[in-house]
């Protein structure tokens, strides 16, 4: 359209040059502060152009936060949580959606009112029940009089822990459900003309169709696992051995609040080493986490 | 809604649902119900079992003058959370899709800041923040002590709320843009050709015609305020200064795992699993109204 | 009422030259269709006379008033849409009335206003529903009145009937035609549906690739198509159109197959010896017994009630002829094709120009007998 409006125009530029450094300044700064000695970065205001002494920097955060171990946990703690959840999730869509069973329903809300309760606000009991992930059941074996006595299974600081809450929600189903239903009847109805069962079709028919909510799914699951904070600190307690990125980050923060002088060139090395996975994974990977994002509605 | 062709294998119907339901059993359904367990009941201080107090816990949280400054605090950071990355990110949108001449470059950053996880950016606003090293401390050159979120509540209050708007306008961003470009051209066409200049078409077609995208992501943004909210405080102010910014998230991990109050901590859970229900329920039904357009 | 000039008018996306260079002279007044097949830049045209695209290069200018740099708004176009953009959020009445709400017009004003204009499309009853609650046709009326109240000096129409069924079609044409003879605007209307040309224009323009082929009254681009292109794209079925060479001492076309097809010598006395196109329409050809006329074998006939159209090929070209008697003939049955000399065009093989050197015809050829009465 032509729009004749060299003002507006120019405002227009304003505006998004200024969201633009509104939106990447504060990455700006962490990389800058990242990249200069102790003492520059404390003046104020600090330079606004990198230093070199970015390498320096990352090398001791990276020693401090014992990088090394936690870089790890949290990759597979990321992959544990991205693949479960779309495994699982597309097991029980399929379950919902192909199957005719009059349960069907019930099922359906129970999965779906899961979505209602993020864990952040649920963290105390579900933080109960992973000190014993068997007790449910031995609590309905003891209200029904059964004596069996289950063995103790504890979570914390495990993988396990740190991964099977974050799968037991019910986005990835809800994602999945929506897709099936936009594939025509027609598929399933030449599928079994074919003779193919439930589970051909599943795996040769569906799951190939699925690949682009897939790739979605999975890139928002990365990245949202992989920033998970609350919980990690609850189930970790051997930091040693099993703290996750993002963790660290409490860890190298400089003390109660605003107290001693803070070692800022370090803590935002660490932050830049906790922030580069998933700002990687979403630039490099954006069609898939923009489409991902709205259409799992979280 | 329902498929014509189904399959009737109802043992592998059952195997196939059978792991998300055990999941969401032990770590949903369970909890949830322990929560509530827990919220009428008090562990006595020398051990045994649980004792039936009713009403007791909420009440004494209800009682509680600091709890009801943890809602406080959370409600106005919920709403000036909210208000400001919506509207930046409302506004960001709008011109993109102006679609002038690099106008993609936009598109394929503004999203970014939701990538980070709520302690980064705890860390780098701190950091930025910060009253004595950083930017914003160059204020206090020029008017001493005008800046500390360290001791000064609103601005610690301040500075929480700019960093989760901060994290959140990306995600907003890239809602209203979708909404916007499925707006058909031809409606902004037709504004102008109805004689409407740009920002006039803004205010007439393109923002009515997205509101049902701005209600969806009110919710979205409340709850994530409360949720989103903990690794942000827990690294940048620990609630404080004199519990400033003592958010009900903070204050549950506090009173629960600090102060191993698990009765007292349960109670709010439950306080804020309805307050979050609650607002879940109205973004369905604005989900059910949303608008077809065409 | 305006009249457009639009003088070599280009449009070019990036690269790629979708318009190239297009002149047209619209009167004040007129009905002009512009027509031609899918993506041949109809819209993009018309986009630019509205000002919904800028022009690449080239003038505008409607009612004398170089429009080039004008705002849309500025412009005095009306414009309808072919998926009408009916503002979903507002009342029918308030997407009639919307333009005049811009101009600043006061609300009982502007109510009478919108009411008049939804009285004569017959849209009173619906003033208070959402387009979402109105069926194609209505909305395709509200789309009209939306631009009906502007008192524009130039009606827009892209394809507005498109979406429409083809009942429904049939009558929004005719409330079209009745609206422009009532209000008299001037009027492009885009469409690739040649009866929806046929009947509704004073002129017509076909365009294709991003060129005007040939601007001319409908009885114009039937009966004197200026190029093949307008011969295929006219009429039902276009033009048969066979290859061969131009002998003018002999008054015949050496058709490829080696067959003979007489044309009126007098009238193309200016036409040269040459590699030519010969075409006739099916209707001014006869069916003769085999032998007779042009050589051709049967190969399938289409019935449409009134008459039949008699596919087959003569010398490995197609032809068509269209017969409103009966005899039936079983596909490789062989036939005549008699083709009066008078109903011959010619046209460069080369160049697919009408050729030069034709004499003014008495009577357009193809035409409707009644214009002879
Ligand atoms: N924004 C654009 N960028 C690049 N090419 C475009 C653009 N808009 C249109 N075109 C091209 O310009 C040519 C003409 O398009 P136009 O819409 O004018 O066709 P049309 O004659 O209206 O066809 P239709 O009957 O299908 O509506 C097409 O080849 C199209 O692909
Ligand atoms: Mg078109």
């Amino acid at each position: 359209m032509i729009e004749r409006t060299p003002l507006l125009n120019l405002v227009t530029h304003l505006v998004l040059v200024s969201g633009l450094v509104l939106l990447l300044m504060p990455l700006w700064i962490v990389f800058v502060a990242a990249s200069h000695d102790f003492h520059t970065v404390n003046q104020v205001p600090m330079p606004l152009w990198p230093g070199d002494h970015l390498a320096e920097n990352l090398a001791v955060a990276w020693q401090k936060g014992n990088f090394d171990r936690v870089m790890v946990n949290s990759l597979i703690v990321a992959l544990g949580v991205t693949v479960g959840k779309i495994v699982i999730a597309a097991l029980s869509a399929f379950s919902i959606v192909y199957f005719n069973y009059r349960l069907r329903m019930l099922v359906f809300w129970v999965i779906f009112v899961t979505l209602m309760l993020p864990l952040e606000v649920r963290i105390v009991p579900t933080y109960a029940v992973a000190a014993d992930a068997l007790r449910p059941f031995q609590a309905m074996f003891d209200a029904v009089g059964l004596s069996v006595d289950l063995p103790e299974w504890n979570l914390l600081n495990t993988y396990s822990g740190l991964i099977l809450p974050l799968i037991a929600t019910a986005t990835g189903t809800f994602l999945y459900r929506q897709f099936f239903l936009t594939v025509p009847d027609e598929l399933t109805e030449a599928a079994k003309m074919d003779g193919a069962g439930p589970v051909r079709f599943f795996l040769e028919v569906l799951m190939p169709l699925s690949k682009t909510n897939m790739a979605a799914l999975a890139t928002i699951m990365f990245v949202w696992s992989w920033n998970q904070y609350l919980w990690p600190l609850l189930v970790v307690t051997d930091h040693q051995t099993f703290a996750t990125a993002t963790m660290q980050l409490q860890k190298i923060t400089p003390g109660p609040a605003f107290g001693e002088p803070p070692i800022w060139n370090v803590a935002m090395a660490a932050n830049l080493i906790v922030l580069t996975p998933p700002v990687l994974v979403t630039i490099l990977l954006q069609r898939w986490f923009v489409r991902g994002l709205i259409s799992t509605d979280k | 809604m329902e498929k014509r062709a189904t399959f009737s294998n109802l043992w592998l119907a059952a195997a196939l649902v059978a792991p998300q339901l055990l999941l969401v059993f032990v770590f949903f359904y369970w909890p949830s119900g322990e929560a509530l367990y827990w919220a009428v009941t008090l562990e006595p201080p020398f051990g045994g079992s649980n004792q039936w107090v009713g009403w007791m816990n909420f009440e004494t949280v209800f009682a509680d003058p600091k709890y009801w400054n943890s809602v406080r605090v959370s409600v106005i950071f919920a709403l000036l959370t909210t208000a400001l990355s919506l509207a930046i990110a409302v506004l960001l949108a709008l011109f993109v899709d102006r679609r002038l001449a690099g106008h993609q470059i936009y598109k394929f950053t503004y999203f970014i800041p939701y990538a980070l996880a709520a302690p980064a950016v705890g860390l780098a606003f701190r950091f930025i923040f910060a009253p004595d090293a950083g930017f914003v401390s160059a204020i206090n050159r020029v008017f001493p002590n005008l800046w500390n979120p360290a001791l000064d509540g609103t601005d610690a209050l301040a500075l929480i709320i700019m960093a989760q708007a901060w994290n959140m306008a990306g995600y907003n961003f890239v809602f209203f843009l979708a909404a916007l470009q499925s707006i058909p051209r031809t409606l902004v066409e037709a504004g102008a050709m109805d004689g409407a200049g740009v920002l006039r078409r803004m205010r007439d077609i393109q923002l009515p015609l997205i509101t049902p995208t701005l209600f969806f992501l009110v919710i979205i943004n409340i709850t994530d305020s409360f949720v989103n909210s903990f690794g942000i405080v827990d690294i940048t102010t620990n609630g404080g200064p004199a519990r400033a910014t003592d958010l009900m998230v903070y204050k549950i991990y506090s009173d629960g795992f600090q102060g191993k109050d698990y009765s007292l901590a349960a109670a709010q859970s439950i306080v804020l699993m309805v307050l979050v229900v609650s607002l879940t329920f109205l973004q369905f039904r604005f989900i059910e109204r949303r608008v077809h357009y065409s | 009422m305006a009249e457009i000039a639009i003088r070599s008018v280009k449009k070019t996306y990036g690269k790629v030259q979708v318009v190239h260079g297009v002149d047209l002279a619209v009167r004040a007044g007129e009905f002009v269709v512009i027509l031609g097949p899918s993506g041949c830049g109809k819209s993009t045209l018309l986009r630019m006379i509205a000002g919904l695209e800028a022009i690449s290069a080239g003038e505008i200018a409607i009612g004398g008033r170089v429009v080039n740099r004008l705002e849309p708004r500025e412009r005095g176009c009306a414009m309808v849409f072919q998926n009408y953009a009916l503002y979903p959020h507002m009342t029918v009445a308030d997407n009639i009335g919307y333009a005049l709400k811009v101009a600043g017009l006061g609300k009982a004003e502007r109510r009478a206003k919108v009411e008049a204009v939804a009285a004569s499309l017959g849209l009173e009853d619906f003033l208070d529903r959402k387009p979402g609650q109105l069926s194609g046709g209505q909305r395709q009326r509200v789309a009209m009145g939306r631009a009906m109240i502007r008192e524009p000096k130039v009606f827009l129409y892209d394809e507005p009937l498109s979406n429409l069924d083809a009942r429904l079609r049939v009558a929004m044409r005719v409330e079209i035609r009745k609206l422009h003879q009532r209000l008299g605007t001037t009027t492009l209307f885009v469409t690739h549906d040649q009866v929806e040309a046929m009947t509704l224009a004073d002129r017509i323009v076909v365009m294709n690739a991003g060129k005007v082929e040939q601007v001319g009254t409908p009885k114009e681009v039937y009966g004197r198509p200026e190029s093949t292109f307008v011969a295929g794209f006219i009429g039902t079925p276009g033009l048969n159109l066979l290859p061969g060479t131009l002998d003018p001492g002999a008054g015949v076309v050496h058709l490829e197959g080696g067959q003979r097809l007489a044309y009126d010598r007098q009238r193309w006395a200016g036409a040269g010896a040459g590699r030519v196109m010969a075409g006739f329409r099916a209707e001014a050809a006869r069916m003769a017994r085999p032998g007779q006329g042009l050589d051709a074998v049967f190969e399938f006939s289409e019935e449409l009630g009134a008459a039949r159209l008699v596919h087959g090929t003569t010398g490995g070209a197609m032809v068509v002829v269209s017969l409103s008697d009966g005899r039936d003939l079983s596909p490789g049955d062989r036939f005549g094709v008699d083709v009066p000399a008078g109903e011959v065009q010619l046209f460069d093989a080369g160049t697919g120009r009408r050729l030069s050197g034709e004499r003014a015809p008495a009577a357009v050829p193809g035409a409707p007998v009644l214009e002879a009465v």
